[in-house]
């Protein structure tokens, strides 16, 4: 049984070499930036120091508003030091009106009820406008304003009273609904996690691992983030902005510093595949990558044959190529494929896939698709598939994914309600749909309405509601859903909304309107917009929106379109 | 710069935005507005490579940059000099 400060403390000591680092940090304008443990404590500390002269108590939630850099790791271990409970809000994009951030802001405040926002001057006032009088926040710190620490003292820290069942950090998935719903884990249930997945990964002293993946999400948090620091594995940070508009410069930090791990959402091996130009990979050497994993989105098997060839003739060995299923509830990993070895491909029958629900091997004749494995279970991990009365399915049987292991969620802050309806026996009921053959685990699809757009969980409702506020649009005549994207490899998000006008100009200009309004409030990028005429949306007998009806029309008239040749 | 205009209208409405009939104005906001998102940006910036010849640089896809068709293509042009 220890704690995160413990841990933090015999990493210290064990890490006297000063010149080993745990940390580099990388910037798209400046030079990379490498910590050693005792400068990444000395900076953590400074932030301790100043919750504690804020008087913010262990136990208390501090909201982290920060962007990629030393800032948001300092304060991120300075909270865990100080014996605070840390939670990592995404920053304000461009993309995003300001307006919506308060209100998501507001919304985070309401549930989970923080004792402080940490964020930078200039994005202060705009903390401050999301903020009631009477709320939970005591406090705003202002990052420049914290006074830098010389030496540690780890005696003279309030984090070292914490125990083992106690919260350690809140994760949260995006938009308002995951705003109000954050997974709080123990530091017992991540040490379980990582202990058990870092031996499946037969994580070493040799590894260092490359990440460009968003903080506040659980795969960047727990595997790029928190895993590598806590067991002592060098890590160098990518800013995911900078990712996404310049990809090439994973594969030249990796080649860099030899990174052996990195985690991808299953987009990303098609958008790099795609997108990275051979002038960029120059001298470029991957073949101390020892594992990229997919993770946190349906993986493709075609999606890892794209990433291979093009990466092939720069050292990447197809064995790298490793998948694994993952979630916020378990801390992370439920499952990982088993490193030196290709996961296992099963052919299926895509005809009895669809409609009895069972993965067969494929009759003559009858068209098959390749299922790519998540892995086995972890070693704390039980994983069972429940039919739809919630009894066990044989082999190969398509059902709902459900887990029971040491490493799970305390609850979901504040939301005791939510808590108790994802647990059914004390087994966690996942939402994803998947079935098990020969102990590997295959995920399939998910019975939740969930949209998974490049790896970011997105709730259909919450974009719903974001069109009812365009004019034009009335409440409860739209719907929202995730098509899959073949090419890109996630989905592709569409919203379809009725509207009275029938004139074409006019759908247009409400079409536009949804477009920019929907982006602009979720920062979700909408692919198709359909304004479609009155009666067009199926509602169930109870007159709600049934999603996967809706999608499979829009599906029906899209094929329809292209065999007229209109796409 | 008309031409150029019209290729990348086209370009953005029919491989963007998936709607091949839509026109783009010259001067309608295309970054800010929340049009094209990041991902699509670097779609752009390799069909302007391709088609034109002209680098964009990965930390110049934002808005400061070019916002709408006509600074894209003023920028285009400055460049192909």
């Amino acid at each position: 049984m220890t704690t995160f400060p413990e841990r933090l403390r015999s990493l210290h000591a064990s890490h006297q070499t000063p010149d080993r680092i745990a940390l580099t940090l990388q910037f798209s304008n400046a030079d990379d930036v490498s910590l050693s443990m005792d400068r990444l404590l000395c900076g953590a500390s400074s932030f301790a120091r100043a919750y504690s002269s804020a008087r913010i108590e262990p136990g208390e939630v501090v909201v982290l508003i920060l962007q990629h850099g030393e800032d948001l790791v300092y304060s991120f271990w300075g909270a865990i030091l100080h014996g605070a409970i840390p939670s990592i809000m995404p920053f304000l994009t461009e993309k995003l009106s300001p307006e919506r951030y308060r209100a998501d802001l507001a919304a985070l405040v309401s549930v989970t009820q923080p004792a402080a926002i940490v964020t930078y001057g200039q994005f202060e006032s705009e903390v401050r406008s999301a903020l009631q009088p009477g709320d939970s926040v005591r406090a705003v710190l202002i990052t420049e304003d914290i006074e830098k620490e010389a030496a540690l003292d780890f005696d003279s820290l309030a984090g070292f009273q914490r125990k083992a069942e106690d919260i350690v950090l809140l994760q949260h998935s995006s938009g308002t609904t995951g705003l109000q719903k954050g997974v709080a884990l123990s530091h017992q249930s991540v040490f379980n996690q990582l202990d058990a997945y870092a031996r499946s990964l037969e994580l070493n002293e040799a590894d260092v691992v490359v990440s460009w993946l968003p903080l506040y999400h659980d795969m960047g948090l727990i595997a790029g983030f928190i895993m590598p620091i806590l067991s002592g594995t060098p890590l160098v940070l990518i800013s995911p902005f900078d990712w996404v508009r310049a990809p090439y410069k994973l594969m030249q930090s990796v080649s860099k510093y030899h990174g052996t791990f990195s985690w991808l959402p299953n987009f990303a091996y098609n958008f790099c595949a795609q997108k990275i130009r051979d002038r960029h990979l120059e001298g470029v050497d991957l073949s101390s990558w020892r594992a990229v994993i997919n993770c946190s989105e349906p993986i493709r098997w075609e999606s890892h044959q794209a990433f291979y060839n093009k990466f092939k003739p720069y050292g990447l060995r197809y064995e790298a190529l490793q998948t694994s299923y993952a979630m916020a509830e378990n801390v992370f990993g439920v499952t990982q494929s088993s490193l030196g070895t290709s996961p296992a491909v099963v052919e299926i029958d895509r005809e009895a896939f669809m409609s009895e629900r069972v993965a067969k091997s494929p009759l003559d004749g009858h068209s098959a698709m390749k299922m790519m494995s998540s892995g086995r279970p972890l070693e704390n991990v039980k994983v069972k598939i429940l039919d739809e009365n919630r009894n066990e399915v044989p082999e190969r049987v398509v059902g709902e994914v459900a887990l029971q292991s040491d490493c799970m969620l305390t609850g979901y802050y504040h939301r005791e309600d939510v808590t108790q309806r994802a647990f059914l026996d004390g087994w966690y009921l996942t939402g994803d749909y998947g079935f098990i053959s020969e102990g590997e685990i295959f995920v399939s699809g998910r019975k939740k309405d969930m949209i998974i757009v490049g790896g970011k969980n997105v709730y259909p409702q919450d974009l719903e509601s974001l069109t009812y506020e365009v004019p034009g649009v009335h409440a409860g005549r739209s719907v929202a859903f995730g098509v899959f994207n073949e090419e890109e490899g996630t989905e592709d998000v569409v919203v379809i909304a009725e509207v009275d006008s029938e004139d074409l100009l006019d759908q247009q200009k409400i079409a536009d309107a949804i477009r920019a309004h929907v982006t602009k409030n979720s920062a979700i990028a909408l692919r198709y917009v359909k304004v479609v005429d009155p009666k067009w949306i199926l509602k169930t007998s109870s007159g709600k929106t049934a999603r996967s009806a809706n999608k499979e029309k829009f599906m029906a008239e899209m094929e329809q379109e292209i065999n007229a040749g209109q796409l | 710069m008309t031409d150029m205009i019209s290729s990348l209208s086209t370009f953005i409405a029919s491989k963007i935005l998936k709607q091949p009939n839509r026109t783009i104005a010259p001067d309608d906001a295309l970054i800010s507005s929340g049009l094209i998102d990041s991902f699509s940006l670097m779609d752009l910036a390799l069909y302007v490579e391709d088609t034109f010849g002209v680098r964009i640089e990965d930390t110049e896809l934002n808005a400061d940059t070019f916002n709408s068709l006509d600074q894209l293509a003023s920028l285009i042009e400055s460049r192909k000099k």
